[in-house]
C-alpha cells in the first residue's frame, strides 16, 4: 500500500488540508498534490482498468506521458474524460471518477478478456468480425460499441459553463520547457535582448534536478532556479508561463501553446483555457525526457512504476509507494531512486541490474547504503493480483528459471531514457539514432526549417539528448547561441555548471528476461494504455508487418490519449528485433500534434453561440425579427423563409404571400442581392467576358439579364445588370454569390487582364433593396409620390430610373422574378428602413403582405426560371437549361466558351431542364430520380433525369416541379417514373411516382403580366 | 500555416488571410485552341515536389493577387512578387538559384 510519509514532499503545503472525491469516496489531500500523488497518499491503489483486458492499473508515471491513470473529471456541465491524474492539480472539491470499469474499480465483468489468453491479440477485430455477415449489425457492432472508446462522453444535454480565449502573440523565441534547460536558455536569450516567451506546462519551474539532486554553480538547483527565475521576472523583454504546454510546432514558425488557466482552481472567474497561437522567429525544445519502461512479465501491475517517477512522488509530494521497493535497472539513474527511499526510511530488499556490472559512485552509494545489488539479473515474473506482492528474479541472459522470489509491494524500473523529441519533429525535424544511449535525438543536420529554408528549432538539454546533468547547461547554452545568431543576436556566454555523480553506460534492454518464452512475452506489457504486449508485435512482423506506421495501425501500439510517450521505443526495438533489422532503419512513427490532448473548448475560444458565425444583417432585418419571421439562412445572411400570421404553418404562410402578391401586392427584402459596380473605359469588353451574351450593347437607363459561367464551361452565377452609364454597369449577383463574383472579376482583371481599364467594387451593403411585387405595385409607388414617372411608356420593363420616391433617394428597375408587374427599388441603406415602413402605409389599402424566399422560389419556379443552386450544382452548362438565347453567337470569346465546345459539353445526351407535373397533382420529392430500364454495374436502377426543384404550386393548385432529363425537351408530353423515399412492401418494387414532361413554364407563358 | 510578404501591402499575412489559386504562369487558351492545349491549361497540372510558382490572394487584407515562388517540399519560400507579369522575375530566379544551382526554369 502507498502512503503519505510523515515528513517529505518539497511542492505541498502540509499545513493545509484539502478535500476531494474518487469514486464517490471522500478523501483529503494538500494544496501541491496532484490528483495522483493524493490517490496514492490515500493508499488507492488501483486507479483504472486498462482498454483491452480491464486489467487493473495503478499509477506509472509522474507527468503527461502517464497512460493508465486517467479519470473522469468534474460532473455535469464540466464533465470531462480521460484527464491524467498525474497532471491533475488537487482543489477543494474536486470530483473524479475512474473510467473503463464495470461494475467498479475492484471488481470488473471485462476482466474475463484477460483470463483468456487467446483472446484478443493483435489484429482480433480484422480477423474475427468477418463472416457471417449479418452478425455485423446485431451482434458483432454492439458489441464494439460498447466495449470502444475510454472514459465517458459528456452528456449532450449539458454545456460548458467555463469560457476559453485565444492569445496572439508575435515573439522571437519560444522556450517549451521551463527545466534547468528551459531556464538557461531563457536566461541567454533575455541577456542577448531577444524577445522570449517561456513555457512551462507544470505549475512549478525548474524540471526534475531538485529531485535528483543537481548541484549547480556548486549549490542545490533550487537556489540557482530562484535567482534565475529573479533574473528573468525583472527582464521586460521576457514573459513566463506556467500551467502552459507548447502543445505544436508548426509550418514557418507558427505555435500553439495550451494554457490551463483556472483549471486549479475550483470556482474560477477567469478563462478556463486559454489557446496561445504564435509566431515564432525561433523555437527552444528543452521539453526534457522520458523514461522507458522495461519490459518484464507483468510489468503492469498495480505497484510498478517507473523509477523516476517513483522519486517524484517521495521527494516532491512525499508519497511512499510502498514498504518494500525493488528497483530494476538497465542504467544508473535508477540508483537514485533506491538511495532516495532508502534515504526516506523504507526498504529497498535489492536493485535488479541487468547488466553485469555497476561499479559507478551512484552504485557505490547504494551498496553503502546496505542494498543489495543483483547485476546480471532480471524480473521473471511479479506475483499478485490486484498488485505486487513479490517479484520472481532469474537471470537476464536466461530464459527465466526462478532463482529467488523476493517479497515487496513496489517495483521501481527503468529502461534507460529518450529524449523528448515531438516539437523537433512536428514540422519535420529528423532523427538520429543514439547507439551508446539507445535512444533518438534530433540531428542537427536536418530540422525543420522555415520561409528562409533555415532551421528554427533547436533543442536543447535532455530533449536534446544531453541527459547527465553535467551536459544539460551546456548543451542549452550552445542550443541558444545557434537559436540567436539565426536572430542576429549574440549570446553573452554565461552559463552556469551543473554537476551530479557520473553516471556509467546503460546496457540497452528490450526484453527481460533476453530468452523469455511465449508465455512469458503474452504477459509483457508495451503500451499500457491499449494493452499491447511484446507477443503482439511479434506476431505483427510474422504477419508480415514490416512498417511502423502498419504495425502502430494494426497492433493500436502507441494509440489513443498518451500516443505512445511510453511504449514507442520499447516497441519499435521488439519490431527491429523480430524484423533483424536495425532499429534506426525501422524508423519511428509520426510525431503529431498536440503534445498531450488540448481541450476542444480551447480550439473553439470565443467562437462559440453567437460569436460563431457573426450574421450579416439588411436594414429592415429588425422589421422581419420583430414581426415573426421564420428565417432561412442563405450565406452568412438569415432572410425570413416567411412571415406565419397567428396559428399559421410555414406553408400556408408561405401560399398566402404567393396569392396576395400574385393579387395585389407583396414585398421583398432584396437587400441582400449582390451588388457590384464595374466601372471604367474597358468595363463593357470586361462585361462581355464576364456574361455569356452581349452586354457591351446595353444602354444606359436598361437592364439585361446575363449569366456567368466558370472558365471551365459551368455555370456559375446569374442575375439582372443595369448600365448607368457609359462606363459602368451595376452588377447583381445571387445572395451567396456577391463575394464570390466580385473575387472572380478581381481575379480575372489583375491576373490575366491587367491593362485593361476596369474597377470594380461591392457595394452590396450599401443599398437596401425592396422589391414590390403585384398587379397593385405601380399605385403603391405612386401614392408615394417624387420625381420618377413610372409608368409603362416612361419605365418599361427592363429599364431603370434614378430619382426619388417619395422622401428618398431612389433608383428603380422594372425588373421581375415572379412574373408580375415588379419594381425593385434601391435606396441607400441608411433609408431602408424607412422606406420599408413608407411601403408597408402606403399599401395597406391593398392589403400589401410581405414575404419571403420561399414565396419567392414558388413564384420563379411557376415562371420557368432557374434558381442558381437548384438547377445548377457546378456541373450544368447554360446549354443545358435551354438558356441558349442568353449565349452571344456573336463573340469571339468570354469565359467559359471554349469549355462549352469540348465533346462532353455538346453531347447531345446531357440531361435538359424539362418541367415536370405529376399525374395525381402530388409534390415531386426533391432530388428524386427519374428511372430507366436495366440496372447498373452496381445493380442500382438506371436513371434518366433527376428533379432540380419541385414545388407546391398555390397558384395553380397542383405539384410543380423542374428538372433535368436525358433528351427532355424532345419529349414533351411523355410520363416517367420517379422514385420516392416510401419503402417498398414485401415482395414488391418500391413505390413510384408518375410525373409528365411539360414545359417549364407554368404560369404566364406569353409574359404578359409582368409587361404592363 | 505558412507566411507570404504581400508585395503590394507588404505585410507578412498568415495562411488565415490568404486564398491559395493553384499553379502561377498559365497561358489562357481561348476559343479557336486546340483540345489537348485547352485541356492542358485547364486540368493538367505538374504538382511539382521543389521549386513551384503559385497564385495567391491577400483576401482577408489588401484583396490583391500576388505570386509566390515556393519550395512545395521545405515550404521556403524564395520571393513573393506582382501578379501582373508572365514569367518570373530575374530577382526572383536569381534568389531561387542562390539556394537551388541546379533549378532552371522550364
Amino acid at each position: 500500500m502507498s502512503t503519505r510519509l510523515s515528513e517529505g514532499g518539497r511542492l505541498i503545503d502540509r499545513s493545509r488540508k484539502i478535500a476531494f472525491r474518487f469514486d464517490g469516496k471522500r478523501l483529503t489531500g494538500h494544496p501541491g498534490d496532484t490528483l495522483a500523488s493524493a490517490l496514492m497518499a490515500n493508499g488507492q491503489r488501483i486507479v483504472g482498468r486498462s482498454f483491452k483486458y480491464h486489467r487493473p492499473r495503478g499509477v506509472v508515471a509522474s507527468g503527461a506521458e502517464e497512460p493508465n491513470a486517467l479519470v473522469n473529471l468534474g460532473e455535469g456541465g464540466r464533465h470531462e474524460p480521460n484527464q491524467r491524474a498525474t497532471t491533475t492539480e488537487l482543489f477543494e472539491g474536486l470530483a473524479a471518477t475512474s473510467q473503463n470499469r464495470w461494475p467498479s474499480l475492484d471488481f470488473d465483468i471485462g476482466e474475463v478478456n484477460a483470463l483468456i489468453p487467446r483472446f484478443l491479440p493483435a489484429g482480433f477485430y480484422y480477423k474475427t468480425f468477418i463472416h457471417p455477415r449479418p452478425f455485423w449489425k446485431h451482434v458483432f457492432e454492439p458489441f464494439i460499441r460498447h466495449s470502444a472508446g475510454l472514459g465517458r462522453a459528456p452528456d449532450p444535454r449539458t454545456t460548458d459553463p467555463d469560457r476559453y480565449e485565444h492569445f496572439y502573440v508575435h515573439t522571437d523565441l519560444v522556450i517549451a520547457g521551463g527545466g534547468i534547460a528551459g531556464l538557461q536558455a531563457a536566461l541567454e536569450a533575455g541577456r542577448a535582448g531577444a524577445k522570449v516567451l517561456l513555457c512551462e506546462q507544470t505549475a512549478h519551474w525548474g524540471g526534475r534536478a531538485p529531485v535528483d539532486g543537481v548541484e549547480i554553480d556548486g549549490a542545490p538547483a533550487e537556489a540557482w532556479i530562484a535567482a534565475a527565475l529573479a533574473e528573468l521576472e525583472g527582464m521586460e523583454n521576457v514573459h513566463l508561463r506556467l500551467r502552459t504546454m507548447v502543445a505544436g510546432v508548426y509550418d514557418h514558425g507558427y505555435v500553439i501553446a495550451y494554457e490551463r488557466v483556472a483549471d486549479h482552481v475550483a470556482a474560477p472567474d477567469a478563462p478556463r483555457h486559454r489557446l496561445w497561437r504564435i509566431r515564432a522567429a525561433q523555437v527552444v525544445s528543452a521539453t526534457g525526457a522520458f523514461e522507458r519502461p522495461l519490459s518484464f512479465p507483468g510489468n503492469d501491475k498495480p505497484g510498478v512504476m517507473l523509477a523516476s517517477a517513483m522519486r517524484d512522488y517521495l521527494v516532491n509530494w512525499g508519497v511512499s509507494p510502498g514498504d518494500r521497493t525493488v528497483v530494476v535497472t538497465n542504467n544508473d539513474d535508477a540508483y537514485r531512486t533506491a538511495i532516495a527511499i532508502r534515504k526516506a526510511g523504507l526498504d529497498v530488499p535489492c536493485i535488479v541490474d541487468a547488466r553485469d556490472t555497476a561499479d559507478g559512485p551512484l552504485p557505490q552509494e547504494a551498496r553503502a547504503l546496505g542494498i543489495p545489488v543483483k547485476t546480471g539479473m532480471a524480473i521473471a515474473n511479479v506475483k499478485g493480483l490486484r498488485g505486487v506482492v513479490a517479484v520472481q528474479l532469474c537471470r537476464q541472459a536466461g530464459e527465466g528459471a526462478v532463482i529467488e522470489d523476493v517479497i515487496c509491494e513496489a517495483v521501481a524500473m527503468s529502461g534507460g531514457w529518450s529524449p523528448v523529441v515531438h516539437l523537433w519533429s512536428h514540422c519535420g525535424g529528423k532523427l538520429a539514432w543514439d547507439a551508446g544511449g539507445a535512444f533518438f535525438r534530433p540531428d542537427h543536420e536536418k530540422p525543420p526549417t522555415s520561409h528562409d529554408g533555415e532551421g528554427f528549432v533547436v533543442c536543447a538539454g535532455a530533449a536534446d539528448g544531453a541527459l547527465h546533468a553535467s551536459e544539460v547547461l551546456g548543451n542549452a547554452g550552445a542550443a541558444t547561441g545557434r537559436a540567436l545568431a539565426r536572430l542576429g543576436l549574440s549570446a553573452p556566454g554565461r552559463v552556469a555548471t551543473a554537476s551530479a555523480p557520473d553516471e556509467a553506460a546503460l546496457s540497452p534492454v528490450w526484453m527481460m528476461p533476453q530468452g523469455a518464452g511465449p508465455k512469458k512475452r503474452a504477459k509483457m506489457w508495451l503500451d499500457f494504455q491499449n494493452d499491447v504486449k511484446v507477443s503482439d508485435v511479434q506476431l505483427a512482423a510474422r504477419e508480415g508487418y514490416e512498417s511502423v506506421e502498419h504495425t502502430k495501425r494494426y497492433t493500436t501500439l502507441g494509440m489513443a490519449t498518451d500516443q505512445g510517450k511510453l511504449s514507442n521505443i520499447n516497441g519499435l526495438a521488439v519490431l527491429a528485433d523480430a524484423l533483424g533489422a536495425p532499429i534506426p532503419q525501422v524508423g519511428t512513427t509520426t510525431f503529431r500534434p498536440p503534445f498531450t490532448p488540448i481541450s476542444m473548448g480551447a480550439i473553439a475560444g470565443e467562437a462559440r453561440g453567437a460569436v460563431f458565425q457573426p450574421i450579416r444583417r439588411t436594414p429592415i432585418q429588425d422589421w422581419h425579427e420583430r414581426n415573426g419571421a421564420a428565417w432561412e439562412p442563405v450565406g452568412h445572411w438569415r432572410r425570413p423563409y416567411c412571415f406565419p400570421r397567428d396559428g399559421e404553418t410555414k406553408r400556408d404562410a408561405v401560399n398566402r404571400e404567393i396569392l396576395a402578391t400574385r393579387t395585389s401586392v407583396g414585398l421583398l427584402d432584396a437587400s441582400t442581392l449582390g451588388k457590384i459596380l464595374v466601372k471604367g473605359a474597358d468595363a463593357g469588353r470586361f462585361m462581355d467576358m464576364l456574361y455569356t451574351n452581349m452586354m457591351s450593347t446595353l444602354k444606359p437607363g436598361r437592364c439585361r439579364y446575363g449569366l456567368m459561367c466558370s472558365e471551365n464551361g459551368f455555370l456559375m452565377d446569374d442575375g439582372v445588370v443595369a448600365r448607368l452609364d457609359d462606363e459602368t454597369f451595376l452588377v447583381h449577383t445571387t445572395t451567396g454569390g456577391a463575394d464570390r463574383i466580385h473575387a472572380h472579376m478581381e481575379d480575372w482583371l489583375q491576373c490575366e487582364w491587367w491593362d485593361w481599364k476596369v474597377y470594380t467594387a461591392n457595394v452590396t451593403e450599401q443599398w437596401a433593396q425592396v422589391a414590390v411585387v403585384g398587379p397593385n405595385a405601380r399605385k403603391v409607388l405612386e401614392k408615394l409620390g417624387g420625381d420618377i414617372d413610372l409608368s409603362k411608356e416612361a419605365l418599361p420593363f427592363m429599364a431603370w430610373a434614378e430619382g426619388r420616391i417619395g422622401g428618398f433617394d431612389a433608383r428603380v428597375f422594372r425588373i421581375s422574378f415572379s412574373g408580375e408587374l415588379s419594381f425593385e427599388v434601391a435606396v441607400p441603406a441608411s433609408q431602408g428602413r424607412a422606406f420599408w415602413d413608407a411601403l408597408l402605409d402606403a399599401g395597406a389599402e391593398f392589403g400589401i403582405t410581405p414575404y419571403g424566399t420561399e414565396a419567392l422560389h414558388v413564384m420563379r419556379a411557376e415562371k420557368g426560371f432557374i434558381m442558381i443552386g437548384d438547377e445548377t450544382d457546378g456541373t450544368v452548362i447554360p446549354q443545358d437549361l435551354g438558356l441558349d438565347w442568353a449565349i452571344s453567337k456573336k463573340k469571339d470569346d468570354y469565359l467559359g466558351k471554349r469549355a462549352q465546345e469540348r465533346a462532353h459539353m455538346t453531347d447531345p445526351a446531357r440531361w435538359k431542364l424539362v418541367g415536370l407535373e405529376t399525374l395525381d397533382g402530388s409534390v415531386l420529392p426533391d432530388g428524386a430520380y427519374a428511372i430507366a430500364e436495366g440496372v447498373n454495374d452496381n445493380a442500382q436502377r438506371n436513371t434518366q433525369g433527376r428533379v432540380t426543384s419541385t414545388y407546391w404550386s398555390p397558384t395553380l393548385e397542383k405539384g410543380i416541379a423542374m428538372g433535368l432529363v436525358l433528351n427532355g425537351p424532345d419529349r414533351m408530353g411523355e410520363v416517367l417514373e420517379f422514385n420516392t423515399t416510401r419503402k417498398a412492401a414485401r415482395g414488391e418494387d418500391a413505390p413510384t411516382v408518375k410525373a409528365r414532361i411539360v414545359s417549364p413554364v407554368f404560369y404566364d407563358a406569353q409574359g404578359e403580366k409582368q409587361d404592363v | 500555416m505558412l507566411t507570404l510578404t504581400c508585395p503590394y501591402c507588404g505585410v507578412a499575412a498568415c495562411e488565415t488571410e490568404l486564398s491559395p489559386g493553384g499553379e502561377a504562369h498559365l497561358k489562357r487558351f481561348g476559343p479557336g485552341s486546340s483540345d489537348d492545349d485547352f485541356e492542358a491549361y485547364l486540368f493538367l497540372r505538374p504538382n511539382v515536389k521543389g521549386v513551384h510558382f503559385e497564385r495567391w490572394r491577400h483576401a482577408m487584407g489588401c484583396g490583391k493577387w500576388f505570386l509566390a515562388a515556393r519550395d512545395t517540399a521545405t515550404l521556403e519560400v524564395f520571393g513573393t512578387y506582382s501578379a501582373q507579369t508572365t514569367e518570373p522575375p530575374p530577382g526572383i530566379v536569381e534568389a531561387i538559384r542562390a539556394k537551388r544551382p541546379d533549378w532552371s526554369p522550364t
